[in-house]
């Protein structure tokens, strides 16, 4: 059983405060959505949560230990964080990609066990990339380079999965693939943690849905309560006669 | 291994190329003075051998493999195909440190002025490069960047000059600053050698960063990988392997450009990976290429070498800002 919990966390960029006293406890299980409009600070509550970010105020723990007190592999191990920016600066190989993920594992100088190889490999069916394993990177869709991406940040098995924005600029069909792949992680007992933009799908996907709105944990709850009627409207400024509906788009 | 098979091929065409540098010349040497050079037999031809050749080639090597390495490894850190220690002005920071020492009269009261300065001066060179274009520098960013850390090293060696001393002292400067092996003795290569292998070996501690690197800053982060000490290392590496090469070699430049970017598709362009055949082929090209500098040299007219990778690089990396462009516009 693996806890992250926010206690009162604020963060600012000089006189800009991006998140104020946020306080969450998020459990293993669950699949946790991030809405809000732009800017309203889902990232930065996605990088406080990966430790990448040092809160201004308050604090975040896993499982009771400060992660800012973790070793840096050490919180690797456990946290994989995935960045909304899917690129790849060199042509590198799919598996060499997914590969990365095992970094916070190996020895210095050691090469791939076949424990590393077993887990990506593991991931690499999981994301449904494993006919992608010899491709180069620069040579796949956006839906594709979207899938294994996440079959990296799998591949460290992680009790805590983190991922800014995975959905977007996918086409409906790599969209549910994508929360389907995210399900079925938190299904197995990860946390899973998701900021997204389209609602249908995290009402849809979402065990519990944080609403933020200008930095503020505006609402935190399962979808049915968190993306009601008045909510969608006071934050996104967008009308959803009786709420969102879970999106009815089903995979074939 | 990884690519032990490319690794081999450079390591025996190196092999290769070191005993063609070792006999061929204006001196023709045999196999028996090579030997007698062992031996330290004191006769014309041994000697030639041992106080001429071996120190030369093994220099060539020294120099090659610390510029091939730091290129790969530039490249992997900024993300650039384009970064090299002569393009991003860390040769010319090295240039200016050595040069300091010359002028100075530092070399004639501590033996190790010269080196020692070259480095803390691509130090300095390779830190500011950092300060200005930040670790995740865009193309341009990398590029003017380095045009101005270069700018500046550039100009205060010219100030240098312009007030050396006298003819021969400029002279001096200006002709060790064109970049060659002529001067190599047993000498340089005992100054050079600690400092450019200490800085090899730095590198080669960059690999697993610079691989999770290929996914961006925020990526490595979350990996476990920190970025400062990645940055210190690729600080001291260069610093290290660069400067030991510009301190007895001056600056020879492009060689970090070409090798890596035309070994990168045998490593499945894989950062960590290229850094080896990176070193070995710099050191591979250096070699080859002094040797067709002593070749091509005619009595009283000697080709440097500097000057020949610049010939050869130059409108390689013209290709190369052109093809970088095509590939993200």
């Amino acid at each position: 059983m693996t806890q992250l919990n926010l206690q009162r966390v604020g963060l600012r960029y000089g006189d800009a405060a991006a998140l104020i006293d946020a306080s969450a406890c998020f459990e293993s299980g669950q699949l946790v959505a991030l809405v809000g409009p732009n800017g309203a600070g889902k990232s930065t509550l996605l990088g406080v949560c990966a430790g990448l970010a040092d809160p201004s105020d308050g604090i975040v723990c896993l499982d009771d230990a400060p992660i800012g007190s973790l070793k840096f592999a050490a919180r690797a191990r456990r946290i994989s964080y995935l960045p909304p920016d899917g690129r790849s600066a060199w042509a590198l190989k799919v598996h060499t990609i997914v590969a990365l993920g095992r970094v916070p594992h190996l020895k210095p100088l050691r090469r791939l066990s076949a424990r590393d190889e077993a887990a990506i490999k593991e991931a690499l069916d999981r994301a449904g990339v494993s006919h992608l394993s010899d491709r180069r990177f620069d040579t796949l869709s956006s839906g594709e380079r979207a899938r294994v991406l996440i079959a990296r940040s799998l591949s460290t098995q992680a009790d805590v999965l983190l991922l800014d924005e995975p959905t977007a600029a996918l086409d409906p069909k790599h969209q549910l693939a994508v929360m389907e792949i995210l399900k079925a992680e938190a299904d197995r007992g990860r946390l899973v943690i998701v900021a997204a933009h389209a609602l249908e799908l995290v009402a849809r996907y979402a065990d519990r849905v944080v609403v933020l709105q200008d930095g503020v944990i505006r609402e935190d709850g399962p979808p049915a309560t968190s993306l009601s009627e008045a909510v969608v409207r006071d934050v996104f400024g967008v009308t959803a006669p009786g709420g969102v509906v879970p999106t009815r788009l089903e995979l074939l | 291994m990884t690519h032990w098979k490319l690794n081999a091929g450079l390591a025996l065409g190196l092999v290769g190329f070191i005993a063609l540098a070792l006999f061929a010349g204006d001196t023709r040497l045999e196999v028996d003075h090579f030997l007698g050079a062992l031996s330290g037999d004191e006769s014309l031809g041994p000697l030639v051998m041992r106080e001429l050749r071996m120190p030369r080639v093994l220099l060539g090597v020294l120099v090659g493999a610390g510029l091939g390495a730091s290129g790969a490894v530039l490249q992997g850190f900024f993300r650039n195909p384009l970064a090299d220690p002569g393009v991003v002005g860390v040769s010319a920071s090295a240039g200016l440190g050595a040069v300091v020492a010359l002028y100075f009269g530092l070399s004639e009261r501590f033996a190790f002025a010269v080196p020692v300065s070259a480095v803390f001066g691509a130090a300095i060179g390779v830190g500011l490069l950092l300060t200005l274009a930040g670790a995740r520098a865009s193309a341009t960013t990398l590029i003017l960047a380095g045009v101005a850390v270069g700018a500046v090293a550039t100009a205060l060696t010219g100030l240098l000059m312009n007030m050396a001393p006298n003819p021969w002292a400029l002279s001096e400067i200006a002709y060790w600053l064109m970049g060659s092996l002529n001067d190599a003795s047993w000498n340089e290569v005992r100054f050079a050698s600690p400092l450019i292998v200490a800085g090899v070996a730095l590198l080669f501690l960059t690999a697993r960063g610079l691989d999770a690197l290929s996914l961006g800053e925020e990526t490595a982060r979350s990996l476990g990988v920190e970025i400062g000490v990645l940055r210190i290392l690729v600080i001291g590496g260069t610093a290290m392997a660069v400067g030991g090469g510009v301190a007895v070699s001056g600056a020879i430049g492009f060689v970090g450009l070409v090798v890596p970017h035309l070994l990168r598709p045998f490593v499945e362009h894989q950062p960590a990976a290229l850094i080896l055949p990176s070193a070995l082929g710099g050191a591979l090209l250096i070699v080859g290429a002094d040797m067709a500098t002593r070749l091509i040299s005619g009595p009283g007219m000697p080709l440097y070498l500097g000057v020949l990778t610049a010939l050869l690089g130059a409108p390689f990396f013209l290709w190369l800002v052109r093809a970088t462009q095509r590939r993200a516009p």
